[in-house]
């Protein structure tokens, strides 16, 4: 079934999560504004990755890594170009060059480097697919996905609290009743000014986003900011309806009653 | 008469008032208004703007009224109003669409917020080819297994029951728990 949208709606972090939970095995393609990227994952593990067709070749990761020196690099280039990552791994252990955990820690680095780009992709689309495989020739490692997700998280951890702090932009703003308060005596960039300026009772923070053009994130890091410096509060929007008593939940406060009057829902909706 | 409600929530477009729509034995009372954003107008006509409300009679001494909340944040004014005094809530989630799991997520935690009643999560859409599975669906929704997400086919009337049963088993729990 599918496992593929958007990646507006999902960040990397909610799919690598999700990915890691499921011990899924497959690729997810991430088609990015200018690049397609596919990481391979096996039973939750990270195995493989590559963006587009960029060269990532052992020899190519090992050059990058500063492993081989470019007269080695181009040097195998000429004379190994026919055989597999996995026969030229194998050459430059029994020749001593380098042992095989130096091989697997640098295609680690460079898959989790890649997989850290695409942190940073926040348009484009990713569907999850099952059938695909890494390439033969090339080497595949075993990662756990734990430290990645952690890496992507703390880039969204800014967005989270936000979020925490402002947990709806439905809410209005009003300027805090300080009498010291004085707005003149306080540096506020052109952005927070246009900002304060719609701050009203009656306009919800999403208004004054619209108004002002900003996305979710703009707005709240400076409402975030005129909060914590105790300029203004949030408050229920004036538009908004009034509350009306607390109703209670059961029409009687006899808890056989109460059971009693969920068995027959029971047996009503089965009936239906 | 006795009156008890339980409200279904959850994002735009998710299938709330067909939910009700599948149980309610009178025509769902709803306060569709055509829609004005081009945006939303792609996906439906009209939109659900108050509330829809169904009723199901159990005898000649109680009833339980289903109570659906408007799914735009821009109407969230409702939702406490809605949620007051209920038994237990149902978030509808879109299987297919899922660039509102995260909007139902927050919904999901805003009426928990507004009363600790006991509530599932219903994945509609289960049959559109699109639809996500229950298990993926569960990891995005930060969802633990103590919390029922059960497939669902708003427009199938025997999938309705099944929601509302697992919701009743679990307020019946609930109480033989002393909570």
């Amino acid at each position: 079934m599918a496992l593929r949208g958007n990646l507006r709606d999902f960040t990397i972090t909610q799919l690598l999560n999700l990915i890691n939970l499921a011990h899924k095995t497959g690729a997810l393609v991430v088609e990015g504004p200018s690049q397609t990227a596919r990481v391979a994952f096996r039973e939750g593990k990270l195995a493989y990755a590559q963006v587009d067709q960029e060269e990532s070749s052992l020899a190519t990761v090992l050059h990058k890594a500063k492993r081989l020196n470019l007269g080695q690099y181009r040097s195998i280039q000429q004379r190994t170009a026919h055989i597999s990552d996995k026969e030229l791994g194998l050459l430059l252990i029994n020749a001593g060059y380098l042992s095989q955990d130096d091989i697997l820690l640098n295609l680690q680095q460079y898959y989790s480097d890649i997989v850290q780009r695409l942190f940073t992709w926040v348009e484009g689309f990713f569907h999850f697919d099952i059938d695909f495989l890494p390439p033969d020739e090339r080497i595949c490692v075993r990662m756990d996905l734990e430290n990645l997700i952690i890496e992507g998280s703390r880039q969204l951890r800014e967005w989270e609290q936000l979020q925490d702090e402002i947990p709806s932009l439905d809410m209005s703003l009003k300027f805090t009743d300080r009498p010291g308060a004085n707005l003149r005596n306080i540096n506020l960039n052109v952005e927070e000014w246009r900002v304060v300026s719609y701050i009203n009772p009656r306009n919800t923070i999403r208004q004054i986003a619209s108004t002002t053009k900003m996305n979710d994130l703009e707005i709240r890091r400076i409402v975030y900011g005129l909060l914590q410096a105790g300029l203004i509060e949030i408050t229920r929007s004036e538009n908004a309806a009034p509350q009306v008593p607390t109703v209670r939940i059961f029409p009687t406060e006899d808890k056989e009653e109460q059971k009693s009057l969920v068995n027959r829902l029971i047996n009503r909706i089965r009936s239906l | 008469m006795q009156t008890v409600k339980m409200v279904v929530t959850g994002p735009f477009n998710a299938g709330k008032t067909e939910f009700i729509r599948s149980v309610s034995e009178i025509d769902v009372v709803s306060t569709e208004r055509k829609i004005s954003s081009v945006a939303e107008r792609k996906m439906k006509e009209a939109t659900t703007v108050a509330m829809d409300f169904g009723r199901i009679t159990v005898d000649d001494d109680l009833v339980l009224y289903l109570f659906g909340t408007p799914g735009q944040r821009r109407f969230d004014f409702m939702w406490e109003i809605l949620s007051e005094g209920m038994l237990g809530f149902i978030v509808m989630v879109d299987s297919s669409r899922p660039e509102t799991f995260r909007e139902a997520r927050s919904i999901l935690e805003t009426f928990h917020a507004y009363a600790p009643t006991p509530y599932v999560v219903a994945a509609n859409k289960q049959d559109m080819k699109d639809a996500w599975e229950i298990e993926d669906m569960r990891h995005v929704l930060r969802l633990d297994s103590s919390v029922k997400l059960l497939s669902c086919v708003a427009h199938d009337r025997s999938s309705v029951k099944a929601i509302l049963l697992e919701l009743l088993y679990s307020i019946l729990a609930k109480m033989e728990n002393g909570e």
